[in-house]
Formats: structure tokens, C-alpha cells, sequence
């Protein structure tokens, strides 16, 4: 079983139940593999040393006969941004280097008590702010797909692991399209839960309205399986929904076996399918919309015409948000301290020494602009005017869905792109996330899945399912139909024609 | 058009509490303009009878029991600092000579 590491999720699960294979076997064949990879994608900040040791635990577990939850002993890749007692966390940032929190974020426990084995922590933009993994404090992540392009961000770390079969699965978070913008430029499933839907408790807090935690997956049925570990009520969160959900998994597995779209209203907005979108990533979508309704869903056109202002009011909240959040990195409880030269040096002056220091260009960036948003005399017209329209986004969403099921949209507008091409222009980098960051702004759940690949360059294109706020499963269900639908179409999933890293790909020029 | 200066990029980051050299600040200057002409069209389709949406999920007053919960111990939560002395946080002077 020398290609443990190419299985989904959902087969090597029933491997360990069955007790076919151990959770070292596993573990060992990621671990081999990240061995083997990482050292050309950057994907793991930090590998997890006690992998192992947790895999034999769950092995000694299951032959003494103990009873055990599915998904005990099948490994994940965490994103950095998410507070485990046992691996440092730095949520990608220098500020942050080598700190070790006291505590593990209630999804953390969650994956422990579902008997997941960690196999590390994933690279990422840091503080979560960018679209490419760019930002990170440790270097970028390459895309698997071709090592010149970006992976997608902020969590282009554990895209691009589970894309370069590093990890069956992974968490990611999502502010503006962190978990499904990387997923559509790595061929690979990306899910953003109703905000609410998954505990925010010690995951280090970019922007508090509108960060989620979900799952990163090659398959929706695996995202659905990790989904279903992670969703729930806390009370640590008091923003965390307390209404029970309902299985993710049994939802995507039920629509994968029985592919059906009949009856299934799928709206089209009309400001998300526009000339500024790679031809590539039209043609899938419009052929992904064809197949839907080729097999009995019925497209409807949708109009949202306050979605083309969702950028601009979301670098509003975000930025202020950020910069109240990002106050408690001040050298004094935790992370770096800089102190300057000189006899009259006060805790001001260390401060400003220490952030100096410590946050990278893109944080700096996008505090000092929330600073400017939040500041007397502007916070009407700027933070606001924002939340008013983030009100007109949601009444966009509600007009929509009392017409159609879900919404179906690219995820991204263009293809993974090179590294440095868009890093010097802040306002090209945000545009990348023009088409996920709605359902940020409304707290509605997206899912992202792959498509198929661009004619003009053979990467990958995604496309993004939304559904009203607490109906996630409808994504399992519709996204489940729709990757059975091309993975008939190619003969198999577009995850599955990813090259080994550096190798050429097939399919469109490089 | 904004109205952002060099001026305006030192007192805001004063205020952020982050040091900036002179080249930063021309940077930031440029870009925050940038930045800041762009998102300014939020204000195009706003008017005072839209309500601000603060949170996208409603949720009532989440209050609970008034008893002890999950606490860090001291030892815990100092673990991290970059610098104490057993039980408290140790920091530079707070108040500078002329203050």
C-alpha cells in the first residue's frame, strides 16, 4: 500500500475501520510524502514530530477493541492560523514566530476527539490577508499545478497539500475566499460554512463578522466528512450558532451515489459572469452550467446589483476589524518584543518598534487603512456606508434565493496566476476575490469544486456553489451531483490530473 | 479624490502604534490613496433609511451561568511573554522623561 497518500478520505476511513490498514500506515505515507514534496511547494510551516506517536495511540485503541469514532486515526493538515497547544502557531506572521498557545481553538479539539492525527500546520498569507500565500512571513507556497504560480490565499498552504496529496484533508478559514479561491486555483474542494456554523474560539481573529472555519478537501464527499467534525455549537463563541446540523457527509454521499439536479433551481448572477473573467474560466462555467441542465436543473438568470460594491465595502470592514483585532500583538503578552535604541525608551515606543518589526507590508497596509476608516470624522462615510451596503448585499441574496435553490458562480476570476505578478498592486491582489467575498459579507455558505481545467493554460477552474444561511448541505447535495457530473464527463476528478511537483502538466501551454 | 497625505500616514500610524521610515511612508501614501479612491464608491448607492449590518447572523444576548469557566493558569498564560516575573507581565517605563 505504497499509494495510501492518493486515497480519499472516505476510503482510507473505511481501510482503518476495517482495520486493513493501521493509522501508522497512514500517517507514515503522508508523512513520506511531505518528506518527498514540500521541500519544492512550502506548503508546511511546521510538521508535525508526534504524528506518529498520536497514530499508534489510535492503533493501540482499536486493537484493544475500543470503541472509536470514523474518523479516528485518518490524518489532516491545520492551518496556522488555528491555536493548537501541541505545534506552534503564527497565524504565517514573524510576530509570531515560535509561539506555542496555552490552549487548543475548539475545532482543534474537535479533530483530536474525532481521533484525527495532525500532520502539521499550513503556510498561509499572514494574518490571513491576501490572496496568493504571497504574505506569508515564511516564503510562499508554490502551486502543485506548476511551481511558477501562486496557489491561491490566504490558505494556499493547505490547498496546495491536499492538492499534492500531502493530506487527505485540511482546515482552512475564510474571511474573503481564504478557503475557496485556493481551492479553485489547486483543482480541489474548498468549503466556507454559514458564519456561525463552526467555532471562531482560538482561531487567531483576522476580521470577527466575517471569519469561518471550514474544510479543504479533493472530494466534496471528504470536505463533507470533515465538515461534519467541525461544525456545532460553542460556547466559547457566543456568535456560534446554537441550532444542531445536519449530517454534511450523508448528504454528499447520498447525492454522489444518485446524481440528480431534477428540480433543482440553479441562479446565474448576472454580475459575476462579465468580460473581466479569463475566457477559461467562462467556458467551464457556462459548460458546468450546461451539464446542470442537462441533467434537470433549471438556470435562472439572477440579478445582484449591489454584489458589484461587495469589494469595496469589504476593504472597509476588514481592514477595521483587522486593525482593532491585530492591537494585541504589542510585545507584551505573547510573541516579539523590539526594543530601540536609546535611554528614554517607553512601552509606546517598543510597540511601535515591535510591529515595525514583526508584521510584514500587507498588514501594515491594512491597518493603518482600517485605522483611517474607523478615525473621528470618517467612520460615517467609510465603515458605515460599508455596513449599509453589506445590508443591500444581504437583500440581493434574499431577493435571489426566494427565486432559485442556489447560486452558481466561478469561484475565482482567472486561473492560478505567477508569483509576483500581482504583489506590488494591492487593488489588483483584492479583485481576485471579488466573487467569493459576498457570501462573507452575508454570512451565507459557499462551496467551491473544480470544473476542469482552462483551454488557454490547463490549470485548473472552479466553480462556486451558494446556498441560503444554514442550508450547507444543499451545497454537499448540488456540489456532490456536480463533481459526479464531470468526473463522468473526464473520466475521473480534475484533482487527479495534478503532475508531480515540477513536472509538466498536460493540457494548454505552460 | 482622498485626502491623504504623508501628514495623514504618520498620525495614523502613530495611532496603529507601528514605526514607519520615510520611504514607507511615501509608499503607503500612494497606495492608501489608492486604496482608499477606490472603496470610496461605497458610498454611491448608500443612503440614511438603509439600516448598517453589523453581523450577518443575528443572534440575541448570549449571556451564560455566572460561574468559573475554562481559566489559564498564571504559569499558562505567561508562558508566551516575552518577558515577566513570575505572576506579571514586565514592560518598558510607561511614561517617557518630560511626561
Amino acid at each position: 500500500m505504497s499509494e495510501l497518500h492518493r486515497l480519499p478520505a472516505i476510503d482510507l476511513q473505511g481501510l482503518l475501520e476495517s482495520g486493513q490498514v493501521s493509522a501508522r500506515e497512514v500517517t507514515n505515507s503522508f508523512l513520506q510524502r511531505i518528506e518527498q514534496v514540500d521541500g519544492a511547494l512550502n506548503s508546511f510551516l511546521h510538521v508535525n514530530q508526534a504524528a506518529t506517536e498520536a497514530a499508534d495511540a489510535i492503533d493501540r485503541k482499536r486493537s484493544a477493541g475500543e470503541a472509536l469514532p470514523p474518523t479516528a486515526g485518518l490524518p489532516v493538515a491545520v492551518k496556522d492560523v488555528l491555536c493548537t497547544s501541541d505545534m506552534p502557531t503564527t497565524s504565517g506572521s514573524r510576530i509570531l514566530e515560535g509561539w506555542v498557545p496555552p490552549y487548543d481553538a475548539t475545532v482543534v479539539r474537535k479533530y483530536r476527539d474525532a481521533g484525527m492525527v495532525a500532520l502539521g500546520k499550513t503556510n498561509m498569507d499572514e494574518f490571513a490577508m491576501g490572496s496568493s500565500t504571497e504574505h506569508s512571513g515564511y516564503g510562499p507556497t508554490k502551486n502543485p499545478w506548476d511551481l511558477e504560480r501562486v496557489p491561491g490565499g490566504s490558505g494556499g498552504g493547505s490547498a496546495a497539500a491536499v492538492s499534492a496529496f500531502e493530506a487527505p484533508v485540511a482546515l482552512g478559514s475564510d474571511t474573503g475566499g481564504s478557503i475557496r479561491q485556493p481551492a479553485a486555483l489547486t483543482g480541489t474542494v474548498g468549503v466556507k460554512p454559514t458564519y456561525g456554523g463552526v467555532s471562531r474560539y482560538g482561531v487567531i481573529a483576522l476580521a470577527s463578522s466575517l471569519d469561518q472555519v471550514g474544510p479543504v478537501a479533493r472530494t466534496v464527499v471528504d470536505a463533507a466528512l470533515l465538515h461534519d467534525v467541525i461544525a456545532g455549537h460553542d460556547p466559547h463563541d457566543s456568535t456560534s450558532i446554537p441550532d444542531p446540523w445536519p449530517s454534511m457527509s450523508e448528504a454528499a454521499l447520498a447525492s454522489a451515489a444518485e446524481p440528480s439536479l431534477a428540480g433543482v433551481r440553479i441562479g446565474r448572477v448576472k454580475q459575476l459572469d462579465t468580460d473581466g473573467f479569463q475566457p477559461g474560466v467562462r467556458e467551464r462555467f457556462a459548460q458546468m452550467l450546461e451539464l446542470a441542465e442537462k441533467n434537470g436543473a433549471e438556470i435562472v438568470d439572477i440579478d445582484a446589483p449591489h454584489f458589484d460594491y461587495a469589494v469595496a465595502a469589504y476593504y472597509l470592514i476588514l481592514p477595521a476589524e483587522a486593525s482593532s483585532n491585530l492591537a494585541k500583538y504589542d510585545s507584551v503578552r505573547f510573541g516579539l518584543r523590539v526594543t530601540p535604541e536609546g535611554s528614554q525608551v517607553t512601552v509606546e515606543d517598543v510597540m511601535a518598534a515591535t510591529r515595525e518589526a514583526g508584521f510584514g507590508d500587507e498588514v501594515k497596509r491594512r491597518i493603518i487603512l482600517g485605522t483611517y476608516a474607523l478615525s473621528a470624522g470618517y467612520y460615517d462615510a467609510y465603515y458605515g456606508s460599508a455596513q449599509q451596503v453589506r445590508t443591500l448585499i444581504q437583500s440581493d441574496f434574499r431577493h435571489a434565493f426566494e427565486q432559485v435553490d442556489v447560486l452558481l458562480t466561478p469561484s475565482a476570476p482567472t486561473t492560478a496566476f505567477r508569483l509576483g505578478e500581482q504583489l506590488d498592486d494591492p487593488l489588483a491582489m483584492y479583485a481576485n476575490d471579488l466573487t467569493t467575498i459576498p457570501a462573507n459579507l452575508a454570512g451565507i455558505p459557499g462551496l467551491s469544486l473544480p470544473a476542469g481545467l482552462a483551454a488557454e493554460d490547463g490549470l485548473p477552474v472552479g466553480v462556486q456553489v451558494m446556498a441560503p444561511a444554514f442550508q450547507d448541505r444543499r451545497l454537499y447535495e448540488v456540489g456532490a451531483a456536480l463533481e459526479s457530473l464531470v468526473r463522468e464527463r473526464d473520466g475521473g476528478l480534475v484533482s487527479d490530473r495534478v503532475p508531480e511537483p515540477g513536472t509538466a502538466r498536460d493540457g494548454g501551454q505552460k | 479624490m482622498s485626502d491623504i497625505t504623508p501628514e495623514t500616514v504618520r498620525h495614523l500610524a502613530g495611532l496603529a502604534r507601528i514605526a514607519l521610515d520615510d520611504a514607507e511612508v511615501t509608499r503607503l501614501t500612494d497606495e492608501l490613496g489608492a486604496i482608499v479612491g477606490a472603496v470610496e464608491k461605497v458610498n454611491e448607492i448608500v443612503s440614511d433609511d438603509i439600516e448598517p449590518t453589523s453581523h450577518p447572523i443575528p443572534l440575541g444576548n448570549v449571556s451564560r451561568e455566572d460561574v468559573v469557566g475554562d481559566t489559564l493558569t498564571t504559569e499558562q498564560a505567561l508562558s508566551g511573554a516575552p518577558d515577566h516575573d513570575g505572576s506579571r507581565f514586565r514592560v518598558t517605563a510607561i511614561l517617557g522623561e518630560e511626561e
